[in-house]
């Protein structure tokens, strides 16, 4: 049996996530969302809930250190990231960081193991296996360029001391031919398969700042996780209104047209993308659609459902619509897409992002078929 | 449970039989100790419980557990040791970890266990918490069940909110008054000599509300209550002041004591924390360097220490200072530099070269590991000469620069701002002043303000849960930039008077 605190554990989650003791709301600070700190690094804010104390107030009391340093020498890391802003009981109180450096790759997995997603199967004649060198263990033989002096210099240190060679009052390390450490490689098995992504967004008047934030966000995660799974990955962006144009990774995030919307206008160009530039015998196709959930007419909903079922479907792995939630967005084509295809199918996925915090939970539902 | 720690066999039993050989030949002494071994999550369990295998039900624990797990998944911090109070003392060791670190902690451990048997902030501790915690959780769990998750894990979070609101001196309560509450407690007992089995410390609180209302599953009316100002005999033991005299139902009362118990519990840790985690510190040190290294363990042995002992520029490190603290002492009373005849020297040449060879040094660090606790430890040693060569200094945020920078290297502001941080554990000083408060029955609490103001909006909130106990409005007073304040919460609005 599993130990009590998993019970715990999911109920503090639970709380988090403001499915129970929704008084407590006010005391959680959440943000699961790891955000690139531009250096490699990426800080992980845990989720934590504050209890209201007696406690002191005032952040500017400061605090004490050991170390070297003058008057007036700073004592944190970044510049402008000292405490010091005043902070309102519970919300940003007990904000927990940890600041991890991580590679791409490492953060796919931990984005991978936090949602449980499912590797995905790739289809596709050209699952070749190909074999790469990664540099990732020590070896005795070596050319010199590889040299790990850190291992090196150990090896050479432990022999001295185990020799009684070593001397505490000249603490000089000298390695010999048998202390020295390289870089090796290990082989690693990778599936030649390629994938293409195509975002398709709604840019007409009634999508804001916010909502935007949101796709890039999600569009952000999304192509971390399949470029964990591909090994070669393409993006194409569309933007539409009432006409849709492709355009490039930038322009995507930033456009902002008024006017109506058609989306049969977006799925149009998706079409013809994939008709040019990509045969779905080879590639595995992901076409990802947000929008408020507007459409102009009913009749080009049913344009929509037509290009879907004739053309998208059948070359795709999944076809995925995210709906953002905007004051001015009826979401309608949420309701239109379930009635045709239900909240289940195999491959239309669909989820609703009320806000910032359900992006994870919207990229758990895309992601979560390992489609 | 069990499943998840195994004691110990093969090669780390012949080693912990080296080192607790170790141990008593430099006269530690010490409870038995029990090592267990056990993988990461079963440590990050523990640690997450406070050491304790068996906890209530509370979401706060899975917090920390999902804090721990994540900072471990993401090799960030690994919990080397976990130690308990208790008799016999239990102690966790890692299964992946070296077995140079296996050393390391076990000696740690044996200076844990010395510290927690002789230092008299502990002498009042219940060494049987294994069991007591696991009764409480048993408790709990009943009242869970019977009342509701919701409802009790609620009650908790309230009483959490005053945890702190506890007062040192009730460890030293004195001889008359335990002979008084357990006389008081002794009559309770009888009434409910059909549930006397269970009877443990976690029951106390229990049986005080019984003997107070004398019927079961009432709540108290406050009208009930005795509201006049009467002599209260610890102002700043709040929880025991709301256990008495807040209109609680018994199941909360029961609970409410069971928290206060676990605090004090807790306390005598909080206090010691640098003398605690220095004295063990220096016994790791001592007993690895003089006795248990090998040769070809020396270069993992002085990374570990070195990571442990790594003095940061945000914070003190209560290992780095505490060893260090006590080294000094020790080389202090070994050379004689100290008392009037040293202090009075003005040749600074014949003080540097001071030494008298008294070879006291041992003695005293046993003597002062006995009688201190952080605060007076550090006021009675932290000498100039050693906050120089620590290089300590404080820090200030400057709004300017938007950065924290290091203010001063005075020892003077040094020290005071060290005391003033451990002072009363690093709580605000808050005290029962009435609660009968205008003749309304309203509770008055104090904050003894010491030069740090209260942050306001965690006070608020803090009255908020103090007014869903206590049931009546509830007012605290306190300083706010340098103006007498009062601030009240009537379970609608909030008010501030000055």
């Amino acid at each position: 049996m599993d130990h009590p605190i998993k019970r715990d554990h999911a109920r503090f989650r639970k709380i988090v996530k403001g499915r129970i003791r929704d008084n407590l709301r006010k005391y959680v600070s959440k943000g699961e969302m790891p955000s690139p700190k531009g250096d490699g690094t990426f800080k992980i804010p845990m989720p934590s809930i504050d209890t209201p104390r007696f406690k002191f107030g005032d952040k500017n009391q400061g605090g004490m250190g050991q170390g070297n340093g003058e008057a007036g020498d700073p004592v944190d890391g970044q510049e402008g990231e000292g405490p010091g802003q005043g902070k309102e009981v519970g919300n940003s109180a007990g904000n927990k960081e940890l600041e991890v450096d991580l590679t791409l790759d490492e953060l796919a997995s931990i984005l991978g193991e936090e949602l449980a997603l499912p590797r995905i199967e790739p289809k596709g004649k050209k699952a070749m296996p190909s074999v790469t060198n990664k540099y990732t263990s020590i070896g005795m033989t070596g050319p010199n360029s590889l040299k790990h002096f850190k291992r090196t210099y150990r090896e050479a240190m432990k022999r001295q001391i185990a020799s009684g060679s070593y001397d505490f009052l000249d603490p000089r390390v000298i390695p010999i031919k048998r202390d020295f450490r390289y870089r090796a490689s290990d082989a690693k098995v990778e599936f030649e398969n390629s994938a293409v992504v195509i975002y398709m967004m709604d840019v007409s008047g009634s999508m804001g700042d916010e909502q935007k934030e949101i796709v890039r966000t999600e569009s952000f995660w999304i192509n971390l996780w399949l470029k964990s799974q591909y090994k070669d990955i393409e993006v194409r962006y569309i933007i539409h209104d009432a006409t849709a144009k492709e355009v490039d990774a930038e322009t995507f995030f930033k456009t902002r047209e008024s006017g109506g919307t058609l989306i049969s206008s977006a799925l149009k160009l998706c079409r013809e993308i994939i008709q040019a530039d990509y045969d779905p015998s080879e590639w595995n196709i992901y076409p990802f659609h947000f929008s408020d959930g507007d459409n102009w007419s009913a009749d080009d909903t049913k344009l929509c459902l037509e290009i879907l079922d004739q053309d998208l479907l059948p070359a795709s792995n999944v076809f995925c619509y995210g709906q953002v939630e905007s004051r001015y967005g009826s979401g309608q084509f949420y309701k239109d897409l379930v009635s045709r295809y239900g909240e289940d199918d195999e491959k239309v996925i669909l989820s609703k992002i009320k806000n910032k915090d359900a992006i994870l939970d919207s990229i758990k539902d895309f992601l979560g078929k390992g489609k | 449970m069990t499943a998840r720690t195994k004691p110990l066999e093969g090669e780390l039993l012949r080693i912990r039989d080296e080192i607790h050989g170790y141990a008593l030949e430099f006269g530690l002494d010490f409870h038995p100790v029990r090592f267990e071994v056990c993988d990461y999550d079963t440590i990050n369990i523990l640690a997450a419980q406070g050491g304790f295998p068996n906890r209530y039900p509370h979401w706060r624990f899975g917090m920390d557990y999902d804090q721990l797990s994540k900072g471990y998944a993401y090799g960030l911090q690994k919990i080397y040791e976990m130690v308990i109070n208790t008799n016999p003392c239990y102690a966790y060791l890692l299964n992946a970890n070296h077995i140079v670190d296996q050393k390391i902690v076990m000696a740690h451990v044996y200076g844990h266990a010395d510290f927690f048997k002789n230092n008299a902030w502990f002498s009042t501790t219940d060494r049987n918490m294994m069991a007591v915690m696991a009764n409480h959780g048993t408790k709990i769990r009943r009242y869970m069940e019977r009342f509701g998750q919701n409802k009790v894990e609620e009650f908790i979070d309230r009483v959490l909110s005053i945890e702190n609101l506890i007062d040192v001196g009730v460890l030293f309560e004195t001889q008359e008054l335990t002979r008084q509450r357990d006389e008081r407690m002794k009559s309770a007992a009888e009434d409910i000599a059909n549930e006397a089995d269970e009877r443990s410390s976690a029951l106390k609180s229990f049986m005080r509300v019984k003997e107070r209302t004398g019927k079961m599953n009432e709540p108290i009316a406050p009208e009930q209550l005795d509201l006049r100002d009467k002599k209260i005999n610890s102002p700043r033991d709040v929880m025991f002041y709301l256990l008495e005299n807040a209109p609680l139902e018994e199941w909360e009362s029961d609970i409410l004591g069971i928290l206060r118990d676990e605090a004090y519990y807790f306390l005598p840790q909080r206090l010691t924390k640098i003398m605690n985690e220095g004295w063990a510190s220096y016994w790791h040190s001592h007993i690895m360097t003089n006795r248990a290294l090998k040769a070809s363990e020396i270069i993992d042995y002085a990374d570990h220490h070195a990571g442990v002992m790594a003095m940061s520029k945000q914070n003190i490190n209560p290992y780095k200072i505490g060893i260090e603290l006590y080294r000094d002492i020790e080389y202090r009373w070994n050379t004689g530099r100290f008392g009037k005849e040293y202090n009075d020297c003005e040749d600074m040449v014949q003080k540097h070269s001071w030494n008298k060879e008294l070879g006291l040094g041992r003695q005293k660090i046993f003597d002062v590991r006995k009688t201190h606790n952080d605060v007076s430890f550090i006021d009675e040693f932290f000498t100039p000469e050693f906050c120089e060569r620590q290089q300590l200094f404080t820090y200030k945020y400057n709004p300017r620069t938007g950065r924290s920078e290091i203010e001063t290297r005075d020892f003077v502001e040094i020290k005071n701002k060290l005391l003033n941080q451990l002072s009363n554990f690093g709580s605000p000083v808050i005290e029962v002043e009435s609660g009968n408060y205008q003749n309304r029955g309203e509770l008055l609490l104090r904050h003894v303000h010491r030069g740090v103001d209260l942050d306001f909006g965690y006070a608020s909130d803090t009255l908020r849960n103090l007014y869903a106990l206590w049931k009546r409005p509830v007012n605290i007073t306190s300083r706010q930039e340098e103006q007498n304040i009062t601030l009240s919460f009537d379970g609608k609005e909030f008010k501030q008077t000055k």
